[in-house]
């Protein structure tokens, strides 16, 4: 990444977080937000991490690879009911990291 | 004022989730490095952005290949939580000074306001609740740095071949798993999941968005259905 792109990234994601949590502390002290946005809100984390992490798993290369042979997706099958278990994301990343690196040995 | 008894009380409240604070900062240290961030710039980013979950969106759509539009919006749609924790802050904080405001539109996370809601929901004393609020947040934000710069250290070290970037694939994998605690948020990520890939030939990963909005519609429906 060079530099100017790392900078434009840094101060947009800044602008994004400082926003946010200073927006009723700062900007908007006399507002109050509706209450269906309010409940709406609730599904964003659900919604966007599924959102990130599918793709990242079926698809390699561009292609759609829903067979187990899929390095990616076999290990994300394999950390998945250690994150339910445990919901710890440190024992989930170990398990499926060694997963990973395990399927790709052999699998290829 | 700083490091008053009820400063030191909140970030005392905090000691407990700092392991785990910091072992995430370590993920999104290494992350941060394996998405091709020079050590330095790695440092800048936790430290000016300093909010976890849209930093590590944020790389992985880039080293996807996302445009910085879409990635910028994505980082927004993630902090969105925070914009909850600032409206329920508000009426607490009106007379502060503006210094005191601008130190909390910067310190408040997760785990900060998580502590600072389960003391003192619903209580009035404002002065002593603030300064709990601020040691809280300044306890967490000491663990995030002290973690996230060892991640950083560390994460330089790792050889390629390594598949760092999947560090945080696994990441999104357990914090999906961990947010879904009933079915309207199931029925939610699967909507979004499903989406994710059909709307995935999309140009500059607008399936994500698409896909998120689909989500939060279904998930919403949901709940007004089965009520």
């Amino acid at each position: 990444m060079d530099a100017l792109t790392a900078w434009v990234l840094i101060l947009g994601l800044a602008a994004t977080s400082l926003g946010a949590r200073g927006s009723f502390i700062l900007f908007l002290t006399r507002f109050e937000v509706p209450r269906p946005v309010q409940r709406a809100l609730r599904f964003v984390p659900a919604a966007v991490f599924t959102a990130l992490l599918v793709p990242e798993l079926v698809f390699a290369g561009g292609t759609l690879r829903l067979g187990l042979d899929n390095p990616k997706l076999l290990a994300a099958l394999v950390a998945a009911p250690v994150a339910w278990r445990t919901h710890s994301t440190t024992a989930t990343i170990l398990v499926g990291m060694a997963a990973l690196l395990l399927a790709e040995r052999y699998l290829a | 004022m700083l490091l008053s008894k009820d400063f030191l009380a909140g970030a005392r409240a905090c000691l407990p989730v700092a392991p785990g604070v910091a072992a995430f900062g370590v993920i999104t240290g290494v992350a941060m490095v394996g998405a091709g961030l020079s050590p330095w710039l790695a440092v800048a980013m936790t430290v000016i952005v300093y909010a976890g979950t849209a930093q590590l969106a944020a790389l992985q759509l880039f080293v996807a290949g996302a445009p910085l539009p879409v990635i910028l919006f994505a980082g927004l749609v993630l902090n969105l939580r925070l914009v909850l924790y600032s409206l329920a802050l508000a009426p607490h904080v009106t007379g502060l000074s503006r210094r005191r405001k601008l130190a909390l539109s910067y310190l408040v996370s997760d785990n900060g306001y998580a502590h600072y809601a389960a003391r003192y929901a619903g209580t009035p004393d404002t002065r002593s609740k603030i300064d709990y609020l601020l040691g809280a947040c300044s306890a967490v934000w000491v663990a995030w740095h002290v973690g996230s710069i060892a991640g950083i250290a560390a994460g330089a070290r790792v050889p390629e071949g390594w598949h760092l970037e999947f560090v945080v694939t696994l990441t999104f994998l357990a914090l999906a798993i961990a947010v879904i605690r009933d079915r309207a948020l199931a029925v939610a990520a699967t909507a979004a999941g499903v989406t994710a890939v059909l709307a995935y030939p999309l140009p500059f990963r607008l399936g994500l968005i698409v896909a998120a909005v689909v989500g939060i519609g279904a998930g919403v429906v949901w709940e007004r259905w089965t009520r």
